[in-house]
């Protein structure tokens, strides 16, 4: 219900929503769930394990029953907390974990069967058959226990990553967060003030406690204004520090949409903030904890700092009549703020035996409250007063055991925060995470007055200590000192289960089972029962649980000890961590130049690696990309083809040791290469390995450019620059990536020449341009390259150009080979080509072969050293009985060859241990009219002629297999000199 | 006789405004790295600066001079933008770069948040001042960022990735756009 004059929501203005379809109005500035209590809802859940009525119990996030679902189909967001979701027009949520509703719900069931389903119970139960647990037991408890569900849908919602730099980070926006953050700001510090609420505040907004004479939100406001008028100060609402990093780091989410309605889908749901800062000031509060009494969970039994965030932040209260039940004076503070909006306060128990309490109500001191009704709402209680018992009306009950502070940030660098007798709880490690203090409630310092003068303190002292000279400490605002009087009261004897953690159903009874079965160290008292490992990760129960746990043990709380906190504060979407990389934002694209020309003529690109390269140019009645390849490989072998080589890698290496360095990372010698001249070069790794092929052209003294193959560009251009770096920096060299600066297109076939001559400033001819040479052209009057070199065995070249004319060029050359009959080809006819030739590419290099085994070994010059010479030599690596690599064509019935199957003897048995090789490469050759494969096969060299036995076993295909050279196709090599 | 046709890295993509950001193709007509031999780095400085002005950059720094630009790019490595590059033979390893790079100026107030969403660097422009660069990230794209203005920057990646650099900036963007 709505307390009229009271709260800052516009009563002016209604916004409707839903709640599980029924339709109610609320104002702007609610939340969810101050909606539903000023709507009446105090039902608003059912909990993860018993499916037991819930209702809201916090005002925060640290809210851990009103767990709901908000919007529909692929953009439903489940688990969102009522209390932090801001009310818009139009919202639609659904309340979890209830069938087939929420006042009806089957599954409660298990609330009747819970003397057998106590902590341990699936432990125990659920352990044999083994089978049963995947199939059956797990989804079965998956089913009935839980939270919201994911649609299944593809999320289209967009996300979205930020960083942020500043020199103080302050975490939390109340008394002591605005102190700190102005007394820095005004020494000039650079500051970031963030708060996860969606208005800056803290406490302020919900006390009516004075400032400086104003009521507390007014005085926050005002420095609010004072902090958003000056260029070196960033305030963030709605953003959670959800965690602290090494160097200064911290995590941090943003509510970006989710306060409004979808309009488009250009507004991010949620931003990830990266935060980094020199120094960070905690002042992240404190959290009510609750205390654990028979049946203390009905809907309306909620915590009294949050009853009075409603009626004095949002104006509203969830029924009629309220009671008070509290072991300090905040209860007193309760109730009063509840008279003075006019609320029936129909109970004040104060567990205390001496305190005094001035509040016009029925008080009940030294009192306890030992049961509670009401199935789908509290309806009474029963209040227990030296003996006697008292039934009691209230529809809420306000329920305060303390205070703990918010010590969660200071626990994320391992730091575990210490016991402090005089509040009861735990405080932070000085010093726990690099550069941060910590201030105001967050250790321990609950008054209004105490949170200013410490915010005032820790900011001068954090400017002080990022070199700002003349820090002037602000006059503390003048605002309540009160001393925080209280009596510990954890647990209240009576029958019934009393609560501890609500989110994940753990009462008091299982911890002291827990204590019983011997799981007394803290870590194994939380495991063994899941208390604190919800998505509330213990907020409100961790001190509670510790307590009745040392009780049960007989220790102390302090050597009973705490669990850690951990990274996140609160949830966090997956979808916000990895914002940007949702389909293709996965990775960058690397078009060619020729991209938009293949694409034209209706090429399906491929990835090889980031690149797209054209698969294969289908032809008018082409129906399958067999028939386009076979088309193009006879193409190039009777005329001629163009092919966009652009992507593999090329890189410049120029100085005066440039034919030395090379000599060093190549086995075979490039210092003796002629200017104008190209070689085929091979590299190693240092371990013996073969690390990549190409070839190297020198194009003046000092001055080569070598290729790598596409898919080891990056790796080969990192192996340089180590060399260069960290082994022999005593040569003098720079090695400068130019992959990018030149388009370069391959021209194959017996034709080649031609074409090139149409479009060359000057014509080449043999003597000219000889097989391996290159020199620099004109192209079409514009300053190229030219390679006399082949992938496929043809005459063919590879003409260079800058890369802002590759797609004119390619063009040019594709419109200029049609007129001889050729045409372009894709990647398809260029894995044949190469395969027909027995040429070798990453699938054969593929990191477990070595010179020797492609039948390199020779290249491996003995007149120099090389990177990976020596361990290439080893025994093991030269050894004949190494697989080598071979050719295989079929020679049975079956026909067909596939890569990946593995080599037997004609008669053996197929299993692992007859293992002889495997097939890397296979084809179909239109030029040799049969399936051809490369291959590894043990000692295969000395093997030619004979018969192997092929088989696939994830395809289910067995072939029979002559092994020969792996030169299918004009083993003399007549057709490159041409 | 033909004529080859240069294309833009960003061809047809850009200019583009969103929001409070506009996103400009920096058109490259020549530019070279600039790699100094051992010890040669004093006398490469001395024999740019007297042909184009400006001379070889300190680590993160940008020198311009009456349309000439020498940006840091890496440790003993600047990219020079000029007309006609005087002779270095023997001094410095010079290598063509004019066609391999992708840049993209944004303009606008919303430059700088526009960068926050993709570059992990710290570019307030207290600490990141006109004519500082970095070698970074945009997203997953290895980058070069440049602050050449109080409200802009300039953006350099590979050629081949300049789709997806236009698409980032352009989704960055929006997403800013839309708060406001």
């Amino acid at each position: 219900m709505r307390l009229k004059g009271k709260g800052f929501p516009d009563q002016q203005r209604s916004v409707p929503f839903t709640f599980d379809g029924e339709r109610m109005t609320g104002h702007a500035g609610d939340t969810l769930a101050s909606a539903l209590l000023g709507n009446g809802v105090r039902l608003v859940g059912r909990s993860f394990k018993y499916h037991r009525p819930r209702g809201v119990y916090g005002a925060g996030s640290e809210e851990p029953n009103a767990l709901v679902t908000i919007g529909h189909g692929a953009a439903a967001d489940p688990n969102v907390r009522a209390t932090v979701q801001e009310l818009y027009e139009g919202l639609e949520a659904r309340s979890q974990n209830r069938w087939p509703s929420l006042k009806t719900d089957v599954m409660a069931v298990n609330d009747l069967l819970s003397p057998f389903l106590g902590a341990g119970f699936y432990y125990k139960t659920f352990m044999w058959p083994r089978s049963f647990w995947e199939k059956l037991y797990e989804p079965f408890i998956r089913r009935a226990a839980g939270l919201g569900a994911l649609s299944g849908d593809h999320n289209e919602d967009r996300y979205e990553r930020a960083f942020a730099f500043c020199d103080l980070l302050v975490i939390g926006a109340g008394p002591a967060g605005l102190m700190a953050a102005l007394t820095a700001a005004r020494a000039g510090v650079d500051v970031i003030l963030a708060d996860e609420d969606s208005r800056m505040g803290g406490r302020l907004l919900s006390e009516t406690t004075e400032v400086d004479g104003k009521t507390g939100h007014l005085w926050a406001d005002d420095v609010l204004a004072e902090l958003r008028g000056m260029d070196n100060v960033r305030l963030m609402t709605r953003t959670t520090v959800f965690g602290a990093y090494d160097q200064g780091t911290f995590g941090a989410l943003e509510r970006v949409g989710h306060h409004k309605p979808r309009k488009g889908d250009e507004l991010p749901r949620e931003c990830f903030w990266r935060i980094v800062a020199q120094r960070s000031i905690l002042c992240a509060g404190a959290l009510e904890r609750p205390i654990a009494f028979p049946n203390n969970d009905r809907p309306g039994i909620m915590s009294a700092s949050a009853v009075r965030s409603f009626a004095n932040r949002y104006g509203v209260v969830g029924a009629p009549e309220v009671a008070v039940f509290a072991n300090n004076d905040d209860a007193h503070r309760t109730a009063r703020d509840l008279i003075a909006a006019g609320v029936k306060v129909s109970a004040l128990i104060d567990s205390r035996d001496d305190v005094e309490v001035k509040v016009d109500a029925p008080v009940f001191t030294g009192a306890r409250v030992v049961q509670t009704s009401g199935r789908l709402g509290l309806e009474g209680l029963t209040v227990e007063q030296g003996g006697r018992r008292h039934g009691i009306k209230a529809g809420v009950l306000a329920m305060s055991g303390g205070w703990n502070p918010s010590v969660h940030l200071t626990c994320h660098m391992n730091g575990r925060p210490v016991w402090d007798a005089g509040i009861q709880s735990f405080v932070p490690r000085d010093g726990a995470i690099p550069g941060m203090t910590v201030a105001g409630a967050a250790r321990g310092r609950f008054s209004t007055a105490a949170c200013l003068a410490d915010g005032a303190e820790q900011g001068a002292a954090a400017a002080t200590a990022l070199g700002r000279k003349n820090v002037i400490s602000p006059d503390v605002p003048h605002a309540e000192g009160a001393a925080y009087r209280h009596q510990p009261l954890w647990a209240v004897e009576g029958r019934g289960r009393k609560w501890i953690d609500f989110q994940n159903d753990v009462h008091v009874k299982d911890i002291k089972l827990a204590a019983q079965e011997n799981f007394r160290s803290v870590e194994h008292m939380k495991r063994y029962t899941t208390q604190g490992m919800a998505t509330d990760q213990g907020k409100n129960s961790n001190v509670v649980a510790l307590a009745v746990l040392a009780d049960a043990t007989g220790r102390g709380i302090p050597e009973t000890g705490t669990t850690t906190f951990r990274p996140p504060y609160s949830p966090v979407a997956i979808a916000a961590l990895g914002a940007g990389a949702q389909g293709k934002g996965f990775a960058p694209q690397r078009f060619t130049t020729s991209h938009a020309a293949s694409i034209a003529r209706g090429a399906p690109m491929i990835e090889a690696g980031l690149w797209y390269r054209p698969s294969y140019f289908p032809a008018t009645g082409e129906k399958t990309w067999r028939e386009a390849c076979d088309r193009e490989v006879q193409m190039v072998r009777s005329t001629v083809g163009v092919c966009d080589v652009s992507t593999l890698g090329k890189i410049d290496i120029q100085g005066p040791d440039a034919a030395a360095f090379l000599d060093f990372v190549y086995t075979n010698t490039m210092s003796t290469l002629k200017v104008g001249k190209v070689r085929y070069g091979l590299m190693l790794r240092e371990d013996g390995y073969v690390l990549d092929d190409g070839t190297c052209s020198r194009l003046g003294e000092m001055h080569f450019v070598i290729t790598t193959t596409t898919a080891a560009a990056a790796l080969v251009m990192r192996h340089l620059d180590f060399v260069a770096q960290a082994l022999r920096p005593d040569l003098d060299v720079q090695i400068v990536s130019v992959t990018e600066q030149w388009a370069q297109f391959g021209v194959v076939g017996a034709k080649s020449r031609e074409v090139l001559n149409t479009i060359l400033d000057k014509p080449i001819d043999d003597d000219s341009m000889p097989y391996m040479g290159c020199a620099d052209v004109g192209v079409a009057g514009v300053s190229g390259r030219l390679f006399r070199i082949s992938f496929s065995g043809e005459h063919a070249y590879e003409v260079a150009v800058p890369a802002r004319f590759g797609d004119s060029l390619y063009r040019l050359l594709v419109a200029n080979a049609e007129m001889f009959g050729g045409g372009p080809y894709g990647m398809e006819a260029l894995n044949v080509l190469r395969i027909e030739k027995g040429f070798i590419t990453h699938a054969e290099i593929h990191g477990r072969t070595t010179a020797f085994d492609i039948g390199m070994d020779r290249m491996i010059s003995p007149k120099k050293d090389c990177i990976g010479k020596t361990l290439a030599r080893r025994d093991g690596l030269v050894d004949e009985g190494r697989e080598q690599l071979v050719g295989l064509k079929p020679a049975g019935a079956v026909k067909q060859l596939t890569a990946g199957a593995h080599l037997f003897d004609a008669g053996a048995v197929a299993t692992r241990e007859n293992d002889q090789g495997y097939v890397t490469s296979v084809c179909y050759s239109p030029t040799v009219e049969s399936y051809l494969g490369l291959a590894f096969l043990k000692n295969g060299r000395a093997r030619h002629g004979q018969t192997v036995r092929l088989v696939d076993h994830l395809r289910g295909i067995e072939a029979l297999c002559i092994v020969c050279d792996p030169v299918f196709f004009d083993p003399e090599g007549g057709r490159l000199r041409g | 006789m033909v004529k080859l046709i240069a294309q833009t890295p960003c061809e047809g993509q850009l200019p583009m405004t969103i929001g409070d950001v506009t996103l400009t193709e920096v058109v490259i007509q020549t530019a070279w790295n600039v790699a100094p031999f051992a010890g040669k780095e004093a006398d490469v400085s001395k024999a740019l600066e007297a042909q184009s002005g400006v001379g070889f950059p300190a680590a993160n720094r940008m020198l311009t001079k009456a349309g000439s630009r020498s940006i840091w790019v890496g440790a003993g490595r600047a990219l020079v933008q000029c007309d006609g590059l005087p002779e270095l033979s023997g001094l410095a390893a010079v290598t063509e770069q004019g066609d391999a790079i992708a840049a993209v100026r944004l303009d606008g107030p919303a430059a700088e948040a526009t960068l926050a969403r993709l570059v992990p660097l710290d570019l307030r422009v207290s600490t990141f001042k006109r004519g500082h660069t970095a070698r970074s990230f945009v997203g997953h794209m290895a980058a070069s960022v440049t602050r050449v203005g109080a409200e802009a920057f300039e953006v350099m990646v590979m050629r081949s990735m300049a789709r997806t650099l236009v698409h980032e900036l352009e989704e960055a963007a929006k997403g800013l756009a839309a708060r406001a």
